[in-house]
């Protein structure tokens, strides 16, 4: 009952969302407007009704009402209650339900600014907004219905269907299907709703850009005004894919963090293509430039958020050849392709006013090394969409399915993030307009002394051999050296003309650019995820045994000992197993380790959970691999040595930090343009 | 000095270029065939040391894992790759217990070398990357595993390097 309640006010949403299109469009054109008015209080009650809708689900789930399909496939009773509100985002058709409701809140949230500077916009924000919110609200009611119920027909069937079916009873069993236990992480729960918080909160920008090109407003306006959403969107969609990873690391068991899986880089795309877009974005506030270029991405930004959704939420994996494996699969590429159309039709149509206020003349100007940097982004982006596609591709021309793997992409990739690593450093030393060899020499070569020191101290005292890894290591340290000093050159200067404290002044001078200061630290803080992608990547070391009680097994300075293992039930059907294991560093006793694998009764799945020894330096990573009937026998282990793969994740979170210090409201800001014979522009 | 425009057109090409390279000499380089079972076997001797992935259904009691060499040998089923054709018989899950108790199927037998993953369970859809060898077994390198019958979501990946 409660459940086609449920579903009754959804469909009332999708009603609202389709009325709100089409008021705020008749009020634009025939300038009367409370229609306008109208489809913004429209926009608003989808928000209360979705939430009404996501909110019964919840209820359904958390009571055990498994003679709803839904809730039978992804609860069930021995789940604790946590697991079974967030199962909300558990399956496709939840998650579309709850996408659905952070799209109408975030549009809620957008519709209640002042508008009184950006009226003509409105309307079109609320089209965009409610088209996206409409299709997948649509979804959810055509395709992929959370509240079906089960219902057995006279000769025993049971059959899913949202209204009974003549002659059939209601049916419910027992219990549900449950939760994967390899899912029931921190980082798998939190993670789906961070990539859609990042994927909903690009609409945004979206939509004022769709407005802008629709009323010709195509100033700068637009980017003001979404700044901090394209911050807040890119915050969420990085922590998103750093939970994803950090899952992998800590349950997959293979000591990895990022596979090069379809479903990854569906996320990872409109990640690229945002990154360049929050770039270049900057440009055109400062200097009237690429503001093409800035549509450009932000329409591919919103195409391959829809794009991504529908990847990760369809359940292909490893072939894009399953693209159409659900019933969604043709609606998506069907929204997809006409929203494409229409936005590059707008794109076409103000072609001529998106002209530059500015040119290009300098190679190493500012604006000149943002557009490498968005060019870099863009060229990674493409060759992620070609190594997904490629299959497809390659069916086409020569009948023969053909894909490519991980060493494709860092392959291909490699190279292309040392650049950018490299530009990162570099291009904040330059100034707007025009910049030479000389300039920014002046203004680099102390950190890149620096940075050569630290690079011989590595070498011969780290004992690195591997070329990449050098590589690696110079742009990380040339590019951290020259943005440590921007802080200490900006800060002492200040301190010297306010005469204020060293400390006081690195605080107040990232109170008055907040965006600047947090991207650095941003920049900082990608420095160090590279740090622990190199030391992973490069230096990862492993080895396996199977040890009887007592003997023990080495790998670099470590050794460790197989002391014990146990073997027992827990009280929430599990089955433990459980190995204790004591290591050495360097003939020192440092801790003791606890490799166990779990076996869930209830979904008889296995679960490996590694002993995980973690440090700044390094992490000795182990797995209990198997073991003998009669313990004393011995068990088999594999270990690994990480070396620096922490500093990945205390990296994620100082950029946590840097987008909150990036993206803190300030009053609002005016334009400031910046002209091309301005001072050096790190000076300021 | 040159025409600006000039030295910026020359600076886009060269990215072009490098990038047309990097996609190209990648590709050329981790190619792999993607095939079903059937395929596999209908090409065999062709495909003899190729960098090849293959997909198909665990057969639940040809499970073998030697512990002590980390060595995993399994027997997978012919399961077809047209999604269609999945959709018709009933779905992902239906399609692969259909294919583990089908006796007519073809089968392969592969070998693998590292941690058991999960995963690895009846009627789960494994997705091997490796190469044919002259015996007849497929050697994979890289092993993935899905379990459709378990939840609706399917678990990103369970991969080994």
């Amino acid at each position: 009952m409660i459940a086609d309640f449920g579903y009754g006010i959804f469909l009332l949403s999708f009603i609202l969302s389709i009325y709100a299109v089409f008021a705020a469009i008749y009020g634009y054109q025939t300038n009367k407007y409370t229609w306008v008015e109208s489809s913004r209080l429209a926009m608003q009650l989808t928000f209360p009704l979705i939430t009404i809708t996501s909110g019964i689900l919840v209820y359904l789930l958390v009571t055990d009402q498994y003679h709803v399909s839904f809730i039978y496939e992804v609860t069930s009773r021995s789940m604790p209650l946590y697991l079974k509100i967030t199962s909300l985002w558990g399956g496709q058709s939840g998650s579309l339900v709850f996408w659905s409701w952070l799209m109408s809140s975030f549009a809620t949230a957008v519709t209640f600014r002042k508008w009184d500077r950006d009226r003509e916009f409105l309307p079109w924000v609320v089209v965009v907004s409610s088209v996206t919110l409409a299709f997948f609200v649509g979804l959810v009611i055509f395709f992929e219905n959370p509240f079906e119920k089960f219902w057995q027909t006279f000769n025993g069937d049971v059959v899913t269907a949202m209204f009974q079916p003549a002659g059939s009873v209601p049916f419910s069993p027992p219990d549900g299907k449950g939760l994967n236990p390899l899912l029931r992480h921190p980082g798998m729960i939190i993670h789906p709703p961070m990539l859609y918080l990042g994927f909903v909160s690009f609409v945004i920008p979206f939509a004022f850009a769709i407005a802008a090109l629709i009323t010709g407003r195509t100033d700068d306006r637009w980017t003001r005004i979404t700044r901090r959403w394209t911050i807040v969107a890119w915050l969420f969609l990085s922590i998103g894919l750093i939970l994803g990873g950090r899952w992998a690391y800590d349950v997959l068991g293979w000591g990895g963090y990022w596979g090069w899986d379809p479903v990854e880089i569906a996320a990872f795309m409109p990640w690229l293509v945002g990154t360049a877009f929050l770039h270049s974005v900057m440009i055109q506030e400062k200097r009237g430039m690429f503001k093409e270029w800035n549509m450009i991405l932000i329409i591919l930004t919103y195409a391959m958020v829809i794009f991504g959704t529908f990847l990760t939420r369809s359940g292909v994996l490893s072939s894009v050849h399953a693209f159409a494996q659900s019933a969604i699969g043709p609606s998506f590429f069907i929204f997809i392709g006409v929203t494409l159309v229409v936005s590059t039709a707008l794109l076409i149509y103000r072609w001529k006013d998106l002209r530059s206020e500015a040119e290009l003349t300098s190679m190493l100007s500012r604006e000149a090394l943002f557009l490498l940097n968005n060019l870099l982004f863009i060229s990674i982006y493409i060759v992620c969409f070609w190594g997904v596609l490629f299959p497809l591709i390659s069916e086409l021309f020569t009948g023969q399915k053909v894909t490519v793997g991980p060493p494709f992409y860092e392959r291909a990739t490699g190279p292309l993030f040392a650049a950018l690593v490299v530009l990162m450093g570099i291009a904040p030393l330059s100034a707007w307009g025009h910049s030479t060899i000389k300039t920014l020499g002046k203004a680099a070569w102390k950190p890149a002394t620096a940075a050569v020191i630290g690079l011989l101290a590595i070498i011969f005292v780290g004992k690195v051999t591997n070329i990449y890894a050098i590589i690696g290591f110079f742009a990380v340290l040339f590019t951290s050296f020259i943005t440590l000093y921007e802080f200490w050159r900006a800060a002492y200067a200040r301190s010297r003309a306010q005469k204020e404290n060293l400390v006081l002044s690195l605080w107040r001078l990232f109170g008055k650019n907040r965006r600047r200061y947090g991207g650095y630290l941003i920049h900082l803080s990608i420095i160090l995820m590279a740090v622990g992608i190199i030391g992973l990547e490069m230096f990862q070391t492993e080895t396996q045994g199977t040890l009887a009680q007592g003997e023990s097994l080495t790998l670099g300075e470590y050794k460790i000992t197989y002391n014990d293992l146990a073997i027992f039930d827990s009280n929430d059907n599990r089955n433990l197993a459980r190995a204790t294991i004591s290591v050495e560093k360097n003939g020192q006793f440092v801790g003791e380790l606890h490799p166990r694998r779990d076996y869930f009764y209830e979904s008889q799945q296995p679960m490996t959970i590694p002993g995980v020894r973690s440090t700044i330096q390094d992490d000795l990573y182990i797995i209990l691999v198997d073991w003998q009937p009669i313990t004393t026998e011995g068990a088999t282990f594999k270990v690994y040595h990480n070396p620096l793969v922490n500093w990945l994740w205390w990296g994620s979170i100082m950029m946590i930090l840097g987008s909150m210090v990036a993206a803190w409201p300030e009053k609002d800001p005016e334009p400031r343009k910046v002209s091309s014979n301005a001072a050096l522009a790190a000076a300021d | 000095m040159p025409n600006p425009k000039f030295k910026f057109l020359l600076g886009g090409l060269f990215i072009l270029a490098a990038v047309v390279y990097l996609i190209f000499s990648s590709t050329q380089a981790s190619a792999q065939y993607f095939l079903t079972v059937d395929e596999l076997l209908d090409q065999q001797a062709a495909m003899v040391d190729k960098n090849i992935r293959v997909s198909g259904a665990v057969i639940g009691d040809s499970i073998e894992y030697d512990s002590n060499e980390l060595k995993l040998s399994f027997t997978v089923a012919h399961v077809t790759g047209d999604n269609n054709e999945i959709e018709k018989n009933g779905g992902l899950a239906v399609v692969l217990h259909q294919a583990v108790i089908n006796p007519a199927n073809n089968t392969l037998k592969v070998v693998y070398v590292g941690v058991k993953p999960d995963l690895m369970r009846n009627e789960a859809q494994a997705i091997m990357t490796g190469h044919m060898g002259a015996d007849g077994v497929f050697y994979a390198d890289e092993l993935l595993l899905k379990c459709p019958t378990k939840y609706e979501e399917a678990v990103p990946e369970q991969a080994e390097g």
